[in-house]
């Protein structure tokens, strides 16, 4: 057997979240039409504007194209095959997690993520979402102390329709792209976030979603907002069950730094990717985008995404206060048959604002990893300045990794800066650490990581060694 | 130190190795004992440092023929952390870089996989730092050296060092140091050649490849073998190094024809 056959091996491990939850669901008849969306808007009790904004969304959506040019290939999506609501069978309002079914607690300790009282991560708050509804947020009462609201956005979309209304749909307008104008028609649920002046979060805040029914799509939406002087760090991770056919997840992230505020979102993905044939898994369509609209602002993505059969995902700043700071940190490893069309777009237009991108690209089995970024800088963004590195990594001689930067500048006094490299796992590098004692596996799983360590680093403590292991489960395995 | 009851460690019999499809050793024979330091020498491309990648088992090398044993067990079929774990230890010539792996990891990784296989408890990073610390005094190196990525941006003497450090944790029953003397200057030498003299232990032995007989000043072999065109063609004891060093490599074309003729 040849090395690079063997590295094949290793990166291919079962996938360990493919459980399903038994649980009685509710879920409406399958397809899309006004009365879905009527149906969907009753059932969480919104106020008029929201449903006028989903139907308005859906009107922008019936006449949209969905995109064909990123590198991706995917049989068609029926958009009347799917089911657009599934929450599983108890009240949506929960006065504590006493009363929130077992099972639902069982699945979320399965996942790593225990919401009791008793065990539940120290630290970190955690909104939990299960298909359509968010079913626990924990620490609340600590943060509303001091004056974080950090709730499911259902939840939030009743008790402060002020704020939903003045931000929704202001950072991702419903008419963005197809998904995202699918995502306004539709949403279920997701994450609020509200951070009021000067305040810095006093805990790192973090939503999990979890797909659990087979054919739901789900479509999730958050939303952050940092007032002035304030600060906040937010991570989501997400999972799903094993099955055969694909299920869709298109989610909206609409991210809002006033002066001064900062904000870090980092995602770990790990959404079911499909078998080793490429049947199954998730189809990961996402918008995600950020604006720094105050001075002075700093919005900052990292991610690391490991599942789905299709990632299409780009989460961008905007950066139209001056002195504004956009980040974009991205590890996305693909094996198998997996597809990832990902990057970010930083969109200069104050003065002074500065964006760094560093993309890490690991391609294993037959899959295909792109870098697809856009650095663009605007008339009067002068003195504006981007630094971009984006690396690949390929892993046996059948997985594809391609760079797309597309530049534009419109200001001369600007400076933009681009680096790129593709390697592969060297034969030597592995020799030498096995020739050091340390088994094949780990050898390759420490080159990646290595590989990726300016990406780690700026990940959240609390999560950055999680999302080592993650990446090396993905890469361990099969032997034994 | 030697003696004829001496363990026989490393076993190597009429050796055949082959790199992409062309064969470069033609029969290797060479037995090591506790205790006892050899030197390889020979030309560029005589096959010395086919032969120490072989002993260590780089999947890109093919053994043809013959056997490698180490304390009587055939180790053909095991894999380079199997080799590395019963006591091998390759130092390399061109250590590699490992952008992103912390040094300190990773000699913490390969220190534990060692120990495991002795049966000694696993050292956490804390106990580890006291171990480390202590043995980086045997090759004179800065505690800053274990912050940095592995090898990378080490000039070719810090490599070096940084290979006998590997070796001094790793404690090893043979220890194979590929051209550890190349591109180092007087000091640098003289600093990795104590550290070897340091760590040799009476039931462990070493073997030396090297180009030049200044290494040979500093650590004295039991016995010097000379290889050219994949063999070992002439074995003696530290004079032949010095004939060597004389004459240069020409006197061997000598001692071959001379051979070929009273064939």
């Amino acid at each position: 057997m040849t090395q690079t056959n063997t590295v094949e091996e290793i990166v291919s491990q079962p996938y360990k979240y493919g459980f399903i939850t038994e649980i009685e669901t509710e879920k409406i008849p399958k397809g899309l039409n006004e009365d879905v969306i009527r149906l969907i808007s009753a059932k969480k009790n919104e106020p008029e504007f929201l449903l006028k904004f989903r139907l308005r969304a859906y009107e922008q959506w019936l006449k949209m194209k969905e995109p064909n040019w990123s590198n991706l290939t995917y049989s068609k999506v029926d958009y009347q095959d799917l089911v657009y609501y599934a929450a599983p069978k108890q009240d949506i309002k929960k006065k504590s997690l006493d009363e929130v079914d077992p099972k639902l607690l069982d699945t979320f300790e399965k996942l790593g993520i225990p919401l009791s009282e008793q065990k539940r991560l120290s630290n970190v708050a955690v909104d939990a979402v299960f298909d359509s509804v968010s079913i626990a947020t924990t620490y609340k009462e600590k943060l509303a102390e001091h004056g974080v609201i950090f709730c499911s956005i259902s939840e939030a979309i009743n008790e402060y329709p002020d704020l939903i209304e003045k931000y929704m749909g202001t950072v991702v307008p419903i008419n963005d792209n197809f998904f995202a104008a699918l995502n306004s028609a539709v949403f279920s649920d997701g994450s609020f976030v509200y951070i009021p002046k000067g305040v810095e979060c006093p805990m790192e805040l973090s939503s999990y979603f979890r797909i659990n029914s087979g054919d739901t799509g789900q479509f999730e939406r958050t939303l952050i907002i940092a007032e002035e002087s304030s600060s906040v760090s937010y991570l989501e991770g997400c999972t799903a069950p094993m099955f055969d056919t694909n299920t869709l997840h298109a989610a909206v992230v609409e991210l809002v730094a006033l002066d001064n505020a900062s904000i870090k979102y980092s995602t770990v993905q790990n959404w079911y990717a499909g078998n080793e044939e490429g049947v199954g898994g998730i189809y990961n369509f996402v918008t995600k985008r950020g604006e720094c609209r105050g001075k002075k602002s700093k919005i900052s993505w990292s991610q690391v995404e490991t599942g789905s059969a299709i990632t299409w995902k780009y989460p961008s700043c905007v950066l139209q206060g001056d002195n504004s700071i956009g980040e974009f940190y991205s590890i996305a490893l693909t094996n198998n048959c997996q597809k990832a069309d990902t990057g970010t777009k930083m969109i200069h237009i104050g003065k002074n604002t500065k964006s760094k991108i560093v993309s890490k690209g690991i391609s294993a089995g037959q899959s295909k990893n792109s870098y697809r970024g856009l650095v663009s800088i605007g008339p009067n963004a002068e003195g504006s300045r981007n630094y971009s590195q984006c690396d690949s990594m390929l892993i046996g001689d059948k997985a594809s990794a391609n760079t797309y930067p597309y530049i534009q500048s419109k200001q001369p006094q600007s400076n933009i800066e681009h680096e790129a490299s593709t390697c592969r796992i060297s034969e030597d590098q592995l020799f030498y650490l096995q020739s050091r004692g340390i088994d094949f596996e780990e050898s390759v799983s420490m080159l990646v990581s290595g590989f990726c360590s300016d990406v780690f680093n700026e990940l959240p403590m609390e999560f950055a060694s999680e999302a080592d292991k993650l990446l090396a489960l993905k890469l361990e395995g099969s032997v034994g | 130190m030697i003696s004829s009851t001496s363990e026989i460690i490393l076993s190597i019999e009429d050796l055949h190795a082959s790199v992409e499809d062309q064969e470069i050793l033609h029969g290797v024979n060479l037995i090591v004992k506790e205790g006892e330091i050899h030197a390889i020498m020979g030309r560029n491309g005589s096959g010395k440092s086919t032969l120490s990648k072989v002993i260590a088992g780089h999947p890109s090398y093919k053994v043809l023929s013959g056997s490698i044993q180490f304390k009587g067990k055939d180790i053909l079929e095991l894999e380079p952390e199997e080799r590395a774990r019963i006591g091998i230890f390759l130092g390399f010539q061109y250590p590699v870089e490992i952008p992103g792996v912390s040094n300190l990891e990773f000699l913490r990784v390969a220190t534990n996989s060692r120990r495991k296989e002795l049966l000694k408890s696993e050292l956490d990073t804390f106990e580890f730092e006291d171990l480390v610390n202590e043995r980086l005094k045997i090759v004179e190196m800065d505690p800053g050296f274990l912050e940095r990525s592995v090898n990378e941006g080490f000039s070719g003497g810090e490599k070096k060092r940084n290979e006998i450090l590997q070796m001094a944790l790793l404690e090893p029953v043979i220890s194979i140091l590929d051209e550890t003397d190349s591109g180092l200057d007087i000091d640098a030498l003289r600093i990795v050649a104590s550290g070897i003299n340091r760590l040799s232990q009476p039931n462990s032995a070493t073997i030396l490849i090297t180009h030049y007989q200044r290494l040979l000043n500093e650590i004295t072999p039991d016995f010097v073998h000379i290889m050219a065109d994949g063999k070992i063609i002439k074995t003696g004891n530290r004079e032949l190094a010095i004939d060597l060093e004389k004459s240069g490599y020409d006197f061997l074309d000598k001692t071959t024809k001379e051979k070929e003729v009273t064939k």
